[in-house]
């Protein structure tokens, strides 16, 4: 197995079958990634970037293409890729704890209190130990996230799959999530692809910005890669001409590049 | 008053610092003062369980009134004198036994929730799983909904001729028609339930790819258990109200029956006993069931 193809995405597409014909969403979608690298995907709404993530989760079947993991073929969702959902997709009726155990107790054999032990585990990596015997109804919208995040960390996945995790947060918190995410990142070394529309989460987290043109039959447009030394400091980084640059060039893309063409569409 | 509304501070100095929960009611008699001092009079809000004791007590009050009145002028309607003083007859001993026809109120309400219980347990153990099948496989939910459509809105009565030619027995025809009418409301409300189950808390289970059982236990089941209660909420009380009806037809130990035979012995007041026993018997059912619900309720 190429090292540089851990992820890898060959001649991906998906067409949706609608009632007024087929839809192509996504057109020939090849991505590569290393292990340990943070991808992020990055596009307009409705360019498919949720989709594509969807494909690599194997929660839908693409039309045509491969995608491999360590070199083996995705063919369905499994527990060797964790998903971090947009709404958390917590279990109302079980505790934090017993959200993440239900993943665990899923994918580890062994002792009971071994699994246990993952459990704690996983919830203290994401700083939530004091809130592990509440329901996801006592905690905050940002608390709810980082349980998401423990349930699909527990499982020590192959791949990390992020699904615009903080979409729905405010602005503090969503920063706060975000400097959370990289530290635990840069603990556990996760390969990490992540669906975003936020310019600076995008730059700020991402070993690379993967840039998604307008659908229908989106393709990737641009690759950025993202120079900037880990680890990084939100504080420093806004004032750094390294970081502008490089928001600016998604913005261009996004802004410029791709606004022309949905403007179009609309005319 | 006012005058001593307007020196508060005065008499607070002097004193020792107040308990913080002094200090509260300081703020609120503070506040209280304010809008007195505004408005010329006092209005402080009435707390919430004494306004609706109170509607409470005004509703029963009219009830009573209602029927005192109709009793004066129809005549041949006992008063709720006469009714509590026969009521408290009743009630003294409601578990006497002296043949087949003639059993206290207590023995008649317990045979009529028996036939309610067993009829509707039934229900649940075919309504409920069917339900479940229904709403997760479309075809089955295609051919159920004719069935259903054509057979929900029939009166559970007109089932009871059926029972009696199949069961040749008034016991099991009675239960038979309840397991009938709480059938419907279990098998609309699981299904229903089953299609509301958010599509994520299904993609949870893909990605882990649980397996069947822990998927039926950690998430269907969870998930529909609201629903489930509602259906049997609804069918308890359709069950409830049947079960009367379907006494007075088929005679036997009930509370269903014992009305009819007070009302071939004439005893009217009797009749508006075992009315209120009744209305309280499916008051307490409701309110279990809606407790239960409580206790199963999810926010996500």
């Amino acid at each position: 197995m190429n090292p540089e193809r851990y992820l890898s995405v060959e001649g991906l597409t998906k067409t949706f079958e609608t009632r007024k014909g087929d839809f192509a969403a996504l057109a020939a979608i090849d991505l590569a990634m290393r292990k340990g690298e943070f991808v992020t995907l990055i596009g307009h709404s409705g360019c498919g970037k949720t989709t594509l993530l969807n494909l690599v989760a194997g929660l839908a079947a693409p039309t045509s293409g491969t995608i491999l993991l360590a070199g083996k073929h995705v063919d369905g969702p499994g527990p060797d890729r964790g998903v971090v959902f947009q709404n958390h997709s917590l279990l109302p009726w079980l505790t934090c704890f017993e959200n993440v155990h239900l993943a665990v107790e899923r994918v580890f054999d062994g002792k009971k209190s071994l699994l246990k032990k993952r459990t704690h585990e996983a919830l203290e990596l994401v700083g939530l130990s004091h809130a592990e015997h509440k329901y996801p109804h006592e905690i905050s919208g940002g608390m709810k996230q980082r349980v998401g995040i423990a349930r699909a960390l527990a499982i020590e996945p192959k791949v990390l799959l992020l699904d615009e995790p903080f979409g729905a947060l405010d602005a503090l918190t969503r920063a706060t999530l975000q400097d959370e995410l990289m530290r635990i990142v840069a603990k556990t070394g996760a390969t990490v692809l992540m669906v975003t529309h936020d310019v600076d989460e995008a730059v700020l987290l991402s070993d690379r910005v993967v840039m998604m043109t307008n659908g229908p039959a989106a393709r990737i447009g641009e690759v950025l890669e993202v120079d900037l030394a880990r680890p990084r400091e939100r504080l420093t980084l806004a004032h750094d001409a390294r970081f502008m640059d490089l928001r600016a060039a998604v913005l261009e893309f996004l802004y410029e590049k791709q606004a022309h063409k949905a403007r179009l569409k609309v005319a | 008053m006012r005058a001593l509304a307007l020196k508060p501070e005065v008499i607070r100095i002097k004193t020792s610092p107040p308990h913080p929960a002094a200090a509260m009611l300081g703020a609120k008699a503070d506040a209280a003062r304010a809008r007195m001092e505004a408005t010329g009079y006092r209005r402080t809000p009435a707390p919430d369980w004494l306004l609706t004791g109170l509607a409470w007590l005004a509703g029963m009050a009219v009830l009573v009134a209602a029927w005192t009145l109709i009793a004066k002028l129809g005549g041949r309607i006992p008063d709720p004198l006469t009714v509590g003083a026969a009521a408290a007859k009743i009630y003294g001993d409601p578990f006497y036994s002296k043949g087949p026809n003639d059993q206290g109120i207590g023995w008649n309400v317990l045979s009529s929730l028996r036939r309610v219980g067993i009829g509707f347990g039934l229900a649940a153990l075919v309504g409920i799983p069917l339900g479940f099948m229904i709403g997760r496989w479309r075809f089955l939910s295609g051919m159920a909904a004719p069935v259903i459509a054509l057979l929900k809105p029939v009166s559970p009565l007109a089932w009871l001729p059926i029972g009696l030619l199949v069961f040749k027995a008034a016991n099991p025809a009675a239960i038979y028609v309840i397991f009938v009418c709480s059938l419907w409301p279990m098998i609309v409300n699981t299904a229903v339930g089953v299609r509301q189950i958010p599509q994520d808390y299904l993609n949870v289970a893909r990605v882990l790819q649980l397996s069947e059982w822990k998927v039926f236990t950690k998430i269907l089941f969870p998930a529909v258990l609201p629903y489930m209660i509602t259906g049997v909420r609804l069918s308890i009380g359709v069950a409830w109200l049947v079960i009367v009806a379907a006494e007075m037809l088929t005679g036997g130990v009930g509370i269903g029956f014992w009305v009819w035979d007070e009302w071939n012995n004439l005893k009217v007041e009797h009749i508006l006993i075992a009315i209120i026993t009744i209305g309280l018997v499916g008051l307490a059912l409701e309110q279990a069931l809606v407790l239960l619900a409580r206790r199963f309720s999810y926010e996500s």
